[in-house]
């Protein structure tokens, strides 16, 4: 396959950037789309240019360190996989393809296509957690019978891998998707609820403050979601906080 | 904005029963047409609510929209919006400007002149010259020109098409979810498309039915 790239070039979170066209060709379907970025790379390299800067880390799916806006969708036209997942054999013969950082004024660009993603490790640390007491007496979770239904959906809510797909693909950049799967992961287990009114309250305040926008309810995230976090999240999430804004 | 789009929701349903009379009985339109606009708690009480409701709704909406532009400070150079959502959802402010430019129009038609019978002019009997309630007569007039009418029917589509998302996701943004969220949706499709799409049916049978057809 004969591809041409159009891909953003930013020397660093100051530099003002812009889209550089690349060709590329030979590319194998069977590559993964970062392999492709890094043939692309070792042309670059060979010439003498700077490589392009890209973020990636286990390439099994679930580190959630991979990003790239792809023709426009995050993580490409794929559904349920992360960039490093995406195939070339999804793209055409001389297809164009515009690769971008993930977009949003909470997401700053560091370099070319890293983006600084630390705004949700902070959404995290204001209350995405069950303190625990380390004493040496602790409960054994197991001991603790939690309905199935409810134990599932807990789960759910926790295998999203924070990769930021969510603020990328939604309109208003929002982060609604993100912050309610990490609130629902606790909410729906009873070590959860006794820090649930805080946790809310607290990690809407730090999404807020973050620059984060608002949710429309257009659905995007989930459809855009590698982990298909849905959106009865955010519904559970809205409950919790008019429950806990009306407690406090 | 969801609390506001419930009442304005709640609105249009009881006033597209209302105009839905004009079709089945023009005397049953003229009496709950007159018992609406000399009534105290509608007049006084609901009448303000509804009017503050709507400017709520609106201003909500621009203020909504202006915070959302400002958290993605660069723009993308290719965005495939339709590829994830839907038109209506990612378009509510444009649906929304057509049904605000759409209630401008009403308002010179309907409200203004109402309110000046009533609280310039001082009638208050919902009488015309003959002695007859007025308001059928009124409503009929309104809707002899094709232009006006043809702004109406696409102002109602406009509606439903903001409808089409914004009934579910008044329910989805104050968290009501669970057992009944399909049946919820599907009720919501219905709304959204039998409410505006009646009063489209209500304005073409006056204009058709004065025009000869």
């Amino acid at each position: 396959m004969n591809l041409n790239l159009k891909i953003w070039r930013q020397k660093n979170s100051n530099d003002k950037g812009g889209m550089h066209s690349y060709q590329i060709s030979d590319v194998s379907p069977d590559m993964s789309f970062l392999e492709m970025l890094d043939v692309l790379n070792q042309q670059l390299n060979d010439k003498g240019e700077e490589p392009i800067a890209f973020d990636h880390d286990c390439r099994e799916g679930i580190c959630g360190m991979c990003s790239l806006q792809i023709n426009g969708e995050p993580h490409g036209p794929d559904r349920g996989v992360t960039t490093c997942q995406l195939h070339m054999r999804k793209f055409n013969d001389g297809d164009t393809i515009y690769i971008e950082p993930f977009r949003a004024k909470a997401f700053p660009v560091i370099k070319d296509l890293v983006v600084d993603r630390s705004a949700f490790d902070r959404i995290q640390h204001a209350g995405g957690f069950v303190s625990v007491n380390t004493s040496g007496n602790t409960q054994d979770a197991n001991a603790i019978p939690i309905p199935k239904a409810d134990a599932d959906k807990a789960f759910d809510a926790a295998t999203c891998i924070g990769c930021g797909a969510c603020v990328a693909s939604c309109k208003n950049a929002s982060a609604m998707l993100y912050v309610s799967a990490k609130v629902s992961q606790f909410a729906l287990l009873p070590q959860g609820k006794v820090e649930a009114k805080d946790r809310v309250l607290n990690m809407v305040k730090a999404m807020d403050e973050e620059g984060f926008g608002n949710c429309t309810n257009t659905g995007a995230c989930e459809v855009e979601c590698p982990k298909g976090i849905s959106l009865e999240n955010i519904a559970r999430m809205n409950r919790e906080y008019l429950s806990a804004s009306l407690k406090k | 904005m969801a609390l506001s789009a419930f009442f304005l929701m709640l609105f249009l349903l009881q006033h597209f029963a209302i105009n839905m009379m004009s079709v089945v009985s023009p005397e049953m339109f003229n009496e709950t047409s007159h018992f609406m606009g000399t009534n105290p708690m509608i007049q006084y009480l609901m009448q303000p609510i509804l009017i503050f409701a709507v400017v709520f709704h609106f201003v909500m909406g621009f203020i909504l929209e202006a915070r959302n532009k400002a958290a993605r400070n660069v723009k993308y150079a290719k965005y495939n919006g339709a590829a994830n959502a839907s038109w209506f959802s990612r378009n509510m402010l444009v649906s929304g400007l057509v049904v605000l430019a759409f209630l401008g129009l009403h308002f010179y038609d309907f409200w203004l002149p109402e309110v000046t019978t009533k609280f310039v002019e001082g009638d208050m009997t919902g009488l015309n010259a003959a002695g007859e309630f007025r308001y059928f007569e009124e409503l009929q007039h309104k809707f002899v020109d094709g232009w006006r009418v043809a702004i109406y029917c696409v102002a109602f589509v406009l509606l439903a098409m903001h409808l089409m998302h914004g009934f579910n996701s008044a329910f989805q943004s104050t968290g009501i979810d669970g057992k009944m969220a399909a049946g919820r949706k599907k009720f919501g499709t219905a709304f959204a498309i039998i409410v505006p799409l009646g009063f489209v049916f209500i304005a073409l049978f006056h204009f058709l039915t004065q025009t000869g057809h």
